[in-house]
């Protein structure tokens, strides 16, 4: 059921991209999305999918498998294409009824169009070649400098670990609960309103009892397998750049210089 | 040497009302003296709200005496500077396999507690690793945790412990919440921890025919411990162990039935071969 | 006969690589008043079983009949069924959320419609045949002992006066006096209200003591259904499915391969010494 999202899931094949330092995807990600709204002109467009397809080549991930993932986010593309494509103002080009398309119209919907799928497809590809273990690592490390500004970063980092192991406990337990009140009778297709609001106390009580009582096991068991913070920790699974990792940055860093190249000269 | 030793140990929670007013006091444990040796494979029985989880939870620094004093591998642990060599010297096990299991990928998992220890990086997969064999879960060490039975988790656990390179590993009710497939699995890797790693076994538990191989018996009741010996000494006291909500092996209670018909069979008979032996030195029905 | 399960099928994740058979082909008869033990190793299928008798899981292949008539018949109310086969989940402390004892169990008899007096009776009633003393009625279940807890939810669904108790483990996690009480309580409601009882338990000593037939399952299949007697002469095939037979049944196979005059249809410690005092002359 709730398990069938793709968005955010890892998909366990050995590539480059796989293995790169999660830090230089981190950084690769965040470029590549700003890029995409700096970027105002078709020339750019073509780099950004040169950038994407190579990318995705790379990593081994089925396209199939990402766009499928992409599914759930249709209708706010098909949404905000509509949007821009009759309400922006402009030179008309064609027009029906009340309805009229202009250039203008045509251009930001297909940018909008354009923006939004490779920021999904961008993403994706990050959580799809990344473990969320990985991750949090890159995380921790890669922002680890916040540490001075008194950012708590190995403490979020930990959180973000421990949130996404419980996850599918939780869906689970939440399965459970949901069938062991519907063998009492409970109702939780109800179309009314309120009715339905209601029917979920019987559900979120019990699930945040045992959130409590999972979280309260949870530290004991931490505390006891000798957990006291980030100080003085080693790690099982360091990272360390590679020369692939190195020579990733140098191609995200060209790529950036390309965009911004393509906005000012086109 | 003693590893574990606890002398006129009392532990009192405070019960409080919502408004935080005290309502009673409860004495979880009750000037319980008691040690363990290095090396021992200890069992614990008592049913539930005994006292034994309570003690368990001593042995690791995870809760401090009220009265008296308990000391692992030495170290007091009133004193606030033995915590962390006590909880290395002591690793524990909990009963709920879902709810100790930090890491998303078992070898991670069990790299966890020589992480937070500080052990360098290659050591550490050299741990995991022998931990990962030693309970027979190494084949899984790319896994999530999410995808293995109960009784695969627990050994996660326990390798997660091992990991540590503890002197000594308090169990508490780790089979619990298993299948019978599950508990004999677990049961298997716990008795290997004593018999190959020489590590001291403290298993906490309500099934009796877990404790049959345990070089000694505590049965706790109300707090205190009420009865000690070995396996034997303890099963031969049917009747007392059922005015303290236990039970015994059915070979045992059977064996104890016959005695009472007048069968000279001696006390507690723990296993079928050891009946079967008693019967025929007696010579019934030959 | 109440219930009929006939020719039932159970695939998860139909229709995609992952498909994996739980039931295969089941077919069970359950009459009234009887108890039940239902067997099987984690995965065996008996939890999908479970959840087709109620209805929480509709029988996509093959048809569940309670008291004749089809429950996927749409003409069928199944909010109705659950009312009438209780079913108690594991670890059922789980579910309490109420924040008094009382209207806890008042829930499921609410969810009935039935009238505030009526409701109030029954759960009055519920909670008197699970053991519960009266100054707990208005007390937290969360502040209750595990073994309260666990009586509590199971009178929660007592309350609904079920035809059919399912109950999934009930005595996981108790000690052994905790599970004995339980199961006592259970058969004293049993004899009391006249319900049918299904108990699923790994344990083979338990069922062996209480219930009066024992289905065991295996790998999606019933691989036996009869009495307890029958079902535990079948030694070595309940062990090379991972089952066995209880502990005292065992010990009886042991003695008379030995040699010992004693007969291995006994499953409780109180017949095998009847049996071997009687079998061995002393």
């Amino acid at each position: 059921m709730l398990r069938d999202i793709t968005l955010g899931q890892y998909y366990p094949v050995d590539s480059v991209i796989h293995r790169l330092d999660p830090r230089v995807k981190l950084l690769g990600t965040l470029l590549f999305l700003v890029s995409l709204f700096i970027n105002d002109n078709f020339i750019g467009i073509l780099v950004a999918m040169g950038f994407l397809v190579m990318a995705i080549e790379l990593s081994r991930v089925p396209f199939k498998f990402m766009v499928k993932g992409m599914k759930a986010i249709a209708v706010l593309l098909m949404f905000s294409v509509v949007l821009n494509l009759f309400l922006t103002k402009g030179t008309v080009i064609f027009s029906f009824w009340k309805i009229s398309i202009t250039k203008e119209g045509v251009y930001t919907a297909v940018f909008m169009a354009v923006r939004l799928s490779f920021l999904i497809i961008g993403s994706s590809l990050m959580t799809l070649t990344t473990t969320p273990n990985n991750l949090t690592d890159g995380l921790e490390k890669g922002l680890g400098f916040m540490k001075y500004i008194k950012v708590p970063v190995h403490e979020i980092a930990m959180m973000i670990s421990i949130a996404l192991r419980f996850i599918p406990i939780l869906m689970d337990e939440t399965d459970k609960i949901m069938k062991a009140q519907m063998a009492r009778g409970a109702d939780f297709e109800s179309k009314k309103l309120i009715q339905r609001a209601k029917s979920l106390i019987p559900l979120l009580v019990p699930l945040f009892v045992s959130a409590f009582r999972r979280a309260n096991d949870l530290a004991t068991a931490m505390e006891a397998r000798c957990y006291r913070g980030g100080e003085g920790r080693t790690k099982m699974k360091p990272l360390h750049y590679q020369t692939r990792d190195y020579l990733a940055y140098v191609i995200i860093i060209a790529y950036f210089v390309l965009i911004i190249m393509a906005k000012r000269f086109f | 040497m003693e590893i574990v030793k606890s002398e006129k140990l009392s532990f009192e929670y405070i019960r409080r009302d919502e408004e935080g007013n005290v309502e009673g006091i409860t004495r979880a444990l009750d000037d319980v003296s008691l040690s363990v040796k290095e090396g021992e494979f200890v069992a614990i029985l008592g049913h539930n709200g005994s006292g034994k989880s309570t003690f368990a939870k001593h042995i690791n620094a995870l809760l401090f005496p009220t009265e008296g004093v308990i000391h692992v591998a030495g170290m007091d642990t009133n004193d606030y500077g033995n915590i962390w060599p006590i909880r290395e010297t002591a690793g524990m096990v909990f009963q709920n396999p879902d709810n100790q299991i930090i890491g998303q990928v078992v070898e991670e998992d069990v790299g966890f507690g020589p992480e937070n220890m500080g052990v360098p990086t290659k050591e550490i997969w050299e741990r995991v690793e022998e931990s990962l064999r030693a309970v027979n879960m190494y084949a899984y060490r790319k896994a999530s945790p999410n995808r293995l039975s109960g009784g695969q988790k627990q050994r996660v656990s326990i390798a997660g412990v091992l990991a540590m390179h503890p002197k000594c590993i308090v169990l508490d009710e780790p089979t619990a919440m298993l299948d019978p497939n599950g508990r004999k699995d677990v049961i298997r890797a716990i008795r290997a921890l004593n018999d190959v790693e020489k590590i001291t076994v403290i298993l906490i538990t309500h099934y009796m025919n877990e404790v049959v191989n345990a070089d000694r018996v505590f049965v706790m009741d109300k707090g205190k411990v009420c009865m000690e010996g070995t396996p034997k000494e303890i099963f031969s006291k049917v009747e007392d162990l059922k005015n303290l909500r236990l039970d015994v092996p059915q070979v045992t209670e059977f064996a104890h039935a016959l005695r009472k018909k007048g069968i000279p069979i001696p006390e507690g008979i723990l296993t079928n071969a050891e009946l079967i032996e008693a019967l025929k030195n007696v010579n019934v029905g030959k | 006969m109440l219930m009929l399960v006939n020719n039932l099928t159970y695939r998860y994740n139909a229709g995609t690589p992952m498909e994996s058979v739980a039931l295969k082909d089941v077919n069970i008869q359950i009459n009234k008043g009887e108890f039940i033990g239902l067997i099987g190793h984690t995965g065996s299928g008996k939890s999908t079983l479970v959840q087709h008798l109620n209805g929480l899981l509709k029988p996509v292949e093959g048809a569940v009949y309670f008291n004749g008539e089809d429950i996927s018949d749409p003409d069928f109310d199944l909010k109705s069924l659950r009312f009438k086969v209780g079913l108690v989940f594991q670890y059922p402390e789980h579910q309490l959320f109420e924040a008094d004892v009382f209207s806890d169990v008042c829930f499921g008899p609410k969810n009935m419609g039935l009238s505030k007096k009526e409701v109030e009776l029954r759960a009055f009633t519920a909670l008197k045949q699970v053991g519960i003393e009266d100054e707990y009625f208005y007390q937290s279940p969360f502040d209750l002992s595990g073994g309260q807890k666990r009586r509590v939810a199971i009178a929660g669904v007592l309350a609904m006066k079920p035809e059919v108790l399912v109950l999934d483990e009930p005595t996981a996690g108790l000690d052994p006096r905790g599970r004995d009480d339980l199961l006592n309580m259970l058969k004293s409601v049993q004899e009391e209200t006249g319900c049918t009882i299904v108990l699923v338990s790994h344990s083979m000593e338990d069922v062996a003591r209480y219930a009066d037939r024992i289905i065991v399952m295996n790998k999606g299949e019933v691989a036996f259904d009869d009495t307890p007697q029958e079902v535990f002469k079948h030694r070595d095939e309940l062990k090379s499915i991972g089952l066995g037979v209880p502990d005292i049944t065992e010990t009886m196979y042991k003695l008379k391969e030995a040699g010992f005059k004693v007969s291995t249809d006994v499953l409780t410690v109180e017949e095998a010494v009847e049996d071997f005092i009687r079998g061995n002359r002393c």
